[in-house]
């Protein structure tokens, strides 16, 4: 993991909803290039983050820079530099692969002579190649979560946000998925924030995880880290998963 | 810019490909053969032996037949086609969890309402001008009359009007589609709209209009003066009717024997009987002049319904839930 540049540099970032505090006094940073795993139970205020992060929606207080750009008052500068697969991405299912992944880069304004050559590409790597010509409506679950990162990256993005581009995947498809996304990301140098809810699964990929409870991030580091300073554990022996107990205990 | 293009070229492609542009395209040029047929016919018989008179042309699309006129089908049906287009423009995105997605692309929000707009604008005028040539084409042949320039002219300004009028109810229905999550219920807010301005405000005018400004009963007869301060009062109200607003513009665009806009109960026997027979029709200029007012209300209240909707669409968190 390099020590270069910040893509994502949050401070004291909070969103109420009436009242509620759904990310409460979040300060963050993300480093040019590395994979960065947001961690929490559903509810825990995850998307929330990445909608702020992305100018989707305004923070009630604090601030958010993404690669020195403020998504409040400069959204497209964000969104130019900027990758984000939604949870549960939905795609116009009566067009083909080709047809999502071109209308997307045209919206970024890429001229056709160039997304043509990048599609191919990244269908290639994303392991869709077979499927270009193929409706996006006929695709399984697996395939269109896969179609899903590669629109993402179809914009050559500094940094992605995928919001838990695991879910609903068997455990053979997670495992493939999240080789990807690290291929992908050392291949391209892409620094990814990517949330889930589960725990275990991701950790291995991840150069660092952050750690959500309740709209608080109530950790942050490395796996190493985490379990040796803050809890005073041997990484070797546990699981994420059982740190993430701890904290809870602790929180409690 | 450049989002509103991208976006509105895939909408357009979606259009051509979908059953609704087929259908709406289909009902329309169903009732539009129909009607000229029967009024072109009709106008056959009349015209045998006779001069031609002024601006018959016209009459291919005013006179009412045996059914209705081509101009009050539009007037009823316009709505619902400004509505078919509009009313799930952006919450189908929103259910195809295809809206994030959109809004996280670097063009302006603004740019996915307008785009949308656009191309129901567009689609509607591409419906407007086919039919609207092929009941001339059809009347040509039938009367054997061409339309002279001013024919031409009050047949594009009625175009115009008419476009107005069915983006206004575009705007509706898109802005419920920005405000309602399903699509089912956008449709109906729609619809509901439609049915009020439609049957109600007639009605509502009519009530408001004798509590505001009664009739009053004398025992020789009706006042006059309050004849006309409640039919004036009744009049103002409807207004606030695109409706009313469309049906008055479109009538005294095509209808250039009609020299003002208020109902023709106010004349006297005489006057309907000069107006008839002795009266040359308003030049175009004059009768665009008056109707000038009608046309902007139209795009004053389309314009209205296009600001609330971006106030609501701009602020509005989009969540892939
Ligand atoms: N529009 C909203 N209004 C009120 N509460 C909301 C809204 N959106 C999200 N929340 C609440 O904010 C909290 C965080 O939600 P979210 O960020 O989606 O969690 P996660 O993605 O971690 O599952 C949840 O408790 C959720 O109910
Ligand atoms: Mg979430």
């Amino acid at each position: 993991m390099d020590e270069g540049k910040l893509v994502v540099e949050a401070k004291n970032l909070t969103k109420e909803y009436k009242g509620f505090k759904a990310v409460d006094n979040l300060t963050l940073e993300i480093k040019e290039g590395e994979i960065f795993g947001f961690l929490g139970p559903n509810g825990a205020g995850k998307t929330t983050t990445i909608l702020m992060f992305l100018g989707l929606t305004e923070p009630t207080s604090g601030t958010v820079r993404i690669c020195g750009f403020d998504p409040v008052k400069e959204p497209l500068d964000v969104k130019k530099i900027v990758g984000y697969l939604p949870e549960n991405v939905g795609f116009y299912d009566d067009m083909n692969a080709a047809q999502n992944l071109r209308y997307v880069a045209r919206l970024n304004g890429i001229p056709d002579e160039i997304s043509e050559k990048r599609i191919e590409e990244l269908l290639l790597e994303v392991g869709l190649a077979g499927d270009k010509n193929k409706k996006v409506g006929t695709f399984s679950k697996g395939m269109r979560q896969r179609l899903g990162i590669a629109e993402t990256l179809i914009k050559e993005p500094k940094v992605v946000f995928l919001d838990e581009p695991t879910i609903g995947l068997d455990p053979e498809g997670t495992n493939q998925m999240l080789d990807m996304i690290k291929s992908l990301s050392t291949k391209k140098g892409i620094a990814v924030f990517l949330t889930s809810h589960l725990l275990d699964q991701v950790q291995r990929i991840c150069d660092r995880v952050g750690i959500m409870y309740n709209g608080n991030l109530i950790g942050v580091g490395t796996i190493d880290e985490l379990a040796k300073e803050k809890l005073g554990l041997g990484a070797e022996k546990f699981t994420l998963e059982e740190i993430y107990m701890k904290f809870f205990k602790q929180g409690e | 810019m450049r989002g509103i293009l991208t976006i509105f070229r895939k909408e357009m492609e979606d259009h051509f490909s979908s059953t609704r542009f087929l259908i709406i395209s289909a009902v329309i040029v169903m009732v539009g053969v129909i009607v000229t047929s029967m009024v072109g016919m009709a106008i056959q018989e009349e015209l045998k032996g006779m001069v031609k008179p002024t601006l018959i042309f016209l009459l291919l699309f005013t006179s009412t037949g045996k059914l209705f006129s081509f101009v009050q089908f539009i007037g009823f049906f316009g709505p619902l086609i400004g509505i078919i287009l509009g009313f799930d423009a952006i919450n189908r995105e929103r259910i195809s969890r295809t809206l994030s997605k959109l809004v996280s692309q670097p063009i302006y929000r603004d740019s996915i309402i307008n785009a949308k707009f656009l191309t129901g604008v567009t689609i509607t005028a591409i419906i407007l001008v086919a039919i609207i040539l092929l009941i001339s084409g059809l009347g040509i042949k039938l009367i054997g009359v061409v339309p002279g320039a001013e024919e031409v002219g009050r047949l594009l300004i009625y175009l115009i009007v008419t476009l107005l009028y069915i983006s206004f109810w575009l705007g509706i229905s898109i802005l419920f589609s920005v405000i309602f999550k399903s699509t089912a219920t956008s449709a109906l807010a729609s619809l509901a709209v439609w049915i009020f301005f439609s049957f109600f405000v007639g009605l509502g005018a009519g009530f408001v209009s004798d509590a505001i400004a009664p009739v009053n009963q004398t025992s020789a007869g009706v006042d006059a003066e309050s004849i006309m301060r409640n039919v004036k009062v009744q009049r103002i109200i409807s207004l606030f009717s695109p409706m009313t607003l469309y049906g008055d513009a479109t009538g005294m665009i095509l209808d250039p024997m009609r020299k003002t806009t208020s109902a023709l109960v106010l004349m006297g026997p005489l006057e309907r009987l000069s107006i008839s027979r002795f009266q040359n029709p308003l030049p175009l200029v004059e009768s665009l002049y008056i109707t000038l007012p009608h046309i902007v209300s139209l795009a004053a209240i389309t314009i209205l319904c296009f600001g609330i909707c971006y106030l609501v669409f701009m602020k509005q968190e989009v969540r892939a839930v």
